[in-house]
C-alpha cells in the first residue's frame, strides 16, 4: 500500500515562459485595461558591447605608454556643410532629454557637467530652457515632430540642430508626458492645457520621407544661414538605409540610437519589442557611410546602453565618431540612488529598478516637476558628478586605445576587436574570439 | 499689430531676381534687415517654385513674391509680411511666430503647420493637413481645405470659407475651427460646438484681419472644437489609441 503522506513532491517550479514579471504584467493588464507605460530602455538582455573584447597590443602591435604618450579624444561634428561645426573635447555627448520629462535642475546639472568636460548637451521634446542654454557651452536643439516650443530665436541660439526621426526605445513611436508632469511651466512651453496626458506626434507634420527631409534641412540651413551642424537622429531599425538616406538628405551628422536607449515614457511592449540592439546597428550605419564614401565626413554618433569607457571604445572601434549617453548620465546625477531605497520601495519599486519616471514622483528629483522633489537635486553637485563620470569614461576609453597602440581614440578599428558570441560576431562583423570566423562575412551585411 | 491685406504704402522697392541671383543671397540679405531698416519693401521675381524663399525673417518688412514658391515659404516668419502672387508648396508659413503671410493662389499640404502666431491668408484652397499641430496662428482659407486638417491643433483659429476634408481636427487640443461649407468627417475627439456671441466676435475679428469682414455671412459658419475626451489615457478611450 502506498503511503500517500510520504510521496516525495517535486519542487515548485515557475515557468520560464510565464515568469514572475510576465504574471505580474498579466494581472496588471487585467486590472487596468491599459498598457504599461514606463521610462528607461529595453531591460532584457540583448547582444551588446559586452559581447566584444579588445585584443590589445602584442608582438605585432605596439602599445602607447599610459600618461606619457598622448591619446587624443577631441571630435569635430558637422564638417560637411556647417560653417560652425561643433568641437568637442571628448567623444561622449549628452543625449536629448526633454525639459518636462526631466526637472529644470536636472537639465542644469547636465549642462554643467557636460560643459566642464568640453562636450555638448541636447534639448528634447519640450523646447529649450534658459537654464540649459545658460549652463551648456554647446547645446544641440532638437527638432521633433511635436515642435513643442520650437521657435527661430532658439534655433539661432543653438549650436547645432538635431532633426529627430526616431529614438531607439521606440522607433515609430511618438512621445508621452503624463498629466502629473504637465505643470504650468511645462504646459506653457508646449502650448497645452495644464495637467493633461500629452502625446507627441510620431511623424513630422510637414515632411515625410527623405526627399522632403532634404528640403526641410535646406530650410533649417537657410533660416540659420548655414552656420549650424544639422544632425539626423534615428532609432535603430534599418540603420543601413536610414543612414544612407540621412546622408542623402543632407545631414552633417547621423545619430543612431539602439533599442537599449532610454526614454522618458513609452509603452513597455514598445520598448522591449521594437527596434534592434545598438551593437547590431553600428556596423550597418558605418557600412552605409563607407559605401557612400562619407565615413568621417558625415559623423556618426551612436547611443543606447553606453555605460563605461569600454562601450565608448567599442562603438568608436566599430566606426562611430562619438557616442551619446542618456540613462548613464541620469544615474551619475543621482537617479535610482540607493540612498533613497526606502522611498523607491514606498513607490512599489526599488533602487536600481525604478522606472515609473512618467509619474513624476522621482525621489531623486530628476524625472519630476514637483518643486519639493526637484529641490533635492543640487545642480552644482550633480553636475560635478556627471563631469567626474565623463572623465572616467574618457580615461577608460583612452586606456583601451593606448593598449591598442592608438594615439587618437578614432584610430581604434574593427581589427582591434573580437566577439565572445556568434551573435555578436555576426552583428559587429568581427571574428569570433580565437577564430578567424566572421559569421555571414561573405553573405554581405 | 494691425494686419491688413490691402496694399501697404511702400517706401521704395528692392527688387531681387531669383533667376539671376541665388536664393542664399536673398535670404541672407533679408536676415540682415533690422527693425528700423529703410528697405521695407522687397519684390522677389522668378521664384520658380524654389524652397525656403523668405524663410526665417525677423523684421517688419514686406516681401512680395511674384510667382509660385516651393516648400516652406516664409517658414518660421517673425514680423514680416510675405505675399505670394502664386501658389505655395508644402508648409507655407510653417512655425510662423508673428507677422502676415498672404498666398494669392492655392497652398499645398501642411500650410501653417505648428505655427505659433501671426496670420496666414490663403485666397485659394489649401491641401491636406492645413494647420496641423498649430500652436496659436490664425489661418483663413477662402477656398476649401484637405483631409486631416488641424490634426493635433493646439491653439489658434482656422477659418475656412469653403469645405473641409476627412478627419477634420483629429486629436484636437484647444484650437478653434470655423467652417462655412461642409465637413467630410470629423476626426477623433473633434465635435461641433455651439457658436456663441464670443465665437462670432472672434470669427469677425479674424475675417476683418483677413480683409473680408462684410463679404461673408458669419451666421453661415459652424464651429468645431475638442470634446476633450482624449486628454487622459484611460481604458474608455482604448478604441481611439
Ligand atoms: C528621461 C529621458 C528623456 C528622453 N527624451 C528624449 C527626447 O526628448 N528626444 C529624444 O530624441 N530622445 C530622448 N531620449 C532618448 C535619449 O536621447 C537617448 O537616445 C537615449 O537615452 C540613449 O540611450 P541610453 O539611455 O541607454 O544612454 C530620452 C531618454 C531619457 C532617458
Amino acid at each position: 500500500m502506498t503511503d500517500h503522506n510520504n510521496i516525495p513532491r517535486t519542487t515548485p517550479r515557475a515557468s520560464a515562459t510565464f515568469d514572475e514579471y510576465t504574471l505580474s504584467e498579466i494581472r496588471r493588464a487585467a486590472a487596468t485595461g491599459i498598457y504599461d507605460i514606463r521610462g528607461g530602455g529595453a531591460k532584457r538582455r540583448v547582444p551588446h558591447f559586452d559581447d566584444l573584447l579588445f585584443l590589445g597590443a602584442s608582438m605585432s602591435r605596439y602599445p602607447l605608454e599610459g600618461y606619457r604618450e598622448k591619446c587624443s579624444t577631441e571630435v569635430v561634428l558637422g564638417t560637411r556643410f556647417a560653417k560652425k561645426p561643433i568641437e568637442l573635447k571628448i567623444p561622449i555627448t549628452i543625449a536629448g532629454m526633454s525639459f518636462g520629462s526631466l526637472s529644470a535642475n536636472a537639465k542644469e546639472a547636465l549642462g554643467r557637467g557636460a560643459s566642464a568636460m568640453g562636450t555638448s548637451t541636447t534639448t528634447g521634446d519640450g523646447g529649450m530652457t534658459n537654464e540649459e542654454r545658460g549652463h551648456s557651452t554647446q547645446l544641440v536643439y532638437q527638432y521633433l515632430p511635436s515642435r513643442y516650443g520650437m521657435n527661430p530665436d532658439d534655433l539661432k541660439r543653438a549650436d547645432a540642430i538635431e532633426v529627430v526621426v526616431g529614438q531607439g526605445a521606440k522607433p515609430g513611436g511618438g512621445g508621452m508626458l503624463l498629466g502629473q508632469k504637465i505643470t504650468e511651466r511645462v504646459a506653457a512651453m508646449r502650448t497645452l492645457p495644464v495637467g493633461i496626458d500629452q502625446r507627441s506626434a510620431c511623424r513630422h507634420p510637414d515632411w515625410t520621407g527623405p526627399d522632403d527631409l532634404e528640403i526641410k534641412i535646406e530650410e533649417l540651413r537657410e533660416i540659420t544661414d548655414w552656420e549650424k551642424p544639422i544632425y539626423v537622429k534615428v532609432g535603430a531599425a534599418r540603420p543601413y538605409y536610414d543612414t544612407a538616406l540621412a546622408v542623402k538628405s543632407g545631414a552633417d551628422v547621423v545619430v543612431v540610437d539602439g533599442m537599449q536607449g532610454g526614454t522618458a515614457a513609452t509603452q513597455e511592449i514598445f520598448i522591449e519589442h521594437v527596434g534592434i540592439p545598438t551593437l547590431a546597428a553600428v556596423r550597418q550605419a558605418v557600412k552605409a557611410l563607407q559605401d557612400l564614401g562619407m565615413h568621417r565626413k558625415v559623423q556618426l554618433v551612436v547611443s543606447g546602453g553606453i555605460r563605461n569607457g569600454a562601450d565608448v571604445a567599442k562603438a568608436l572601434a566599430l566606426g562611430a565618431d562619438a557616442v551619446a549617453i542618456g540613462t548613464a548620465a541620469l544615474v551619475a546625477l543621482g537617479d535610482n540612488d540607493p540612498r533613497y531605497a526606502a522611498e523607491y520601495e514606498a513607490l512599489g519599486s526599488k533602487a536600481g529598478a525604478y522606472d515609473d519616471w512618467h509619474e513624476g514622483r522621482d525621489p531623486a528629483g530628476i524625472t519630476t516637476q514637483d518643486p519639493a522633489l526637484m529641490a533635492r537635486l543640487d545642480p552644482v553637485a550633480a553636475g560635478r558628478r556627471l563631469a567626474n563620470y565623463l572623465a572616467v569614461l574618457t580615461l577608460e576609453c583612452q586606456t583601451i586605445a593606448r593598449a591598442c597602440g592608438k594615439s587618437h581614440v578614432h584610430n581604434l578599428e574593427p581589427e582591434d576587436l573580437v566577439a565572445l558570441t556568434i551573435e555578436a560576431a555576426a552583428m559587429a562583423n568581427v571574428p569570433l574570439a580565437g577564430t578567424d570566423w566572421i559569421p555571414g562575412r561573405n553573405a554581405g551585411l | 499689430m494691425s494686419l491688413s491685406i490691402k496694399p501697404v504704402a511702400a517706401t521704395g522697392e528692392t527688387v531681387f531676381d531669383l533667376a539671376a541671383q541665388p536664393l542664399r543671397e536673398l535670404n541672407c540679405a533679408l536676415h540682415k534687415l533690422s527693425a528700423d531698416t529703410n528697405e521695407t519693401f522687397w519684390r522677389v521675381l522668378n521664384p520658380a517654385g524654389r524652397h525656403a524663399v523668405a524663410a526665417g525673417l525677423d523684421a517688419p518688412v514686406i516681401v512680395e513674391i511674384d510667382g509660385p514658391v516651393g516648400y516652406y515659404c516664409a517658414g518660421m516668419n517673425k514680423q514680416a509680411s510675405v505675399i505670394v502672387n502664386g501658389n505655395a508648396g508644402v508648409g507655407v508659413g510653417e512655425n510662423m511666430m508673428s507677422g502676415f503671410i498672404h498666398v494669392r493662389g492655392d497652398a499645398s499640404q501642411s500650410a501653417g503647420a505648428t505655427a505659433h502666431g501671426g496670420l496666414l491668408v490663403i485666397d485659394g484652397n489649401a491641401s491636406a493637413r492645413c494647420g496641423i499641430s498649430m500652436k496659436g496662428i490664425d489661418i483663413v482659407v477662402k477656398g476649401s481645405i484637405g483631409h486631416m486638417s488641424a490634426f493635433m491643433a493646439q491653439a489658434g483659429t482656422l477659418t475656412v470659407l469653403g469645405d473641409a476634408g476627412e478627419a477634420l481636427g483629429d486629436s484636437l487640443y484647444e484650437a478653434k475651427l470655423f467652417v462655412r461649407g461642409s465637413v467630410a468627417s470629423l476626426g477623433a475627439d473633434c465635435i461641433e460646438k455651439e457658436m456663441r456671441e464670443e465665437h462670432r466676435a472672434l470669427l469677425a475679428a479674424k475675417l476683418e484681419a483677413a480683409g473680408i469682414l462684410g463679404e461673408v455671412d458669419i451666421s453661415e459658419f459652424r464651429r468645431y472644437g475638442s470634446a476633450r475626451t482624449l486628454y487622459h489615457f484611460h481604458v474608455d478611450n482604448v478604441s481611439s489609441y
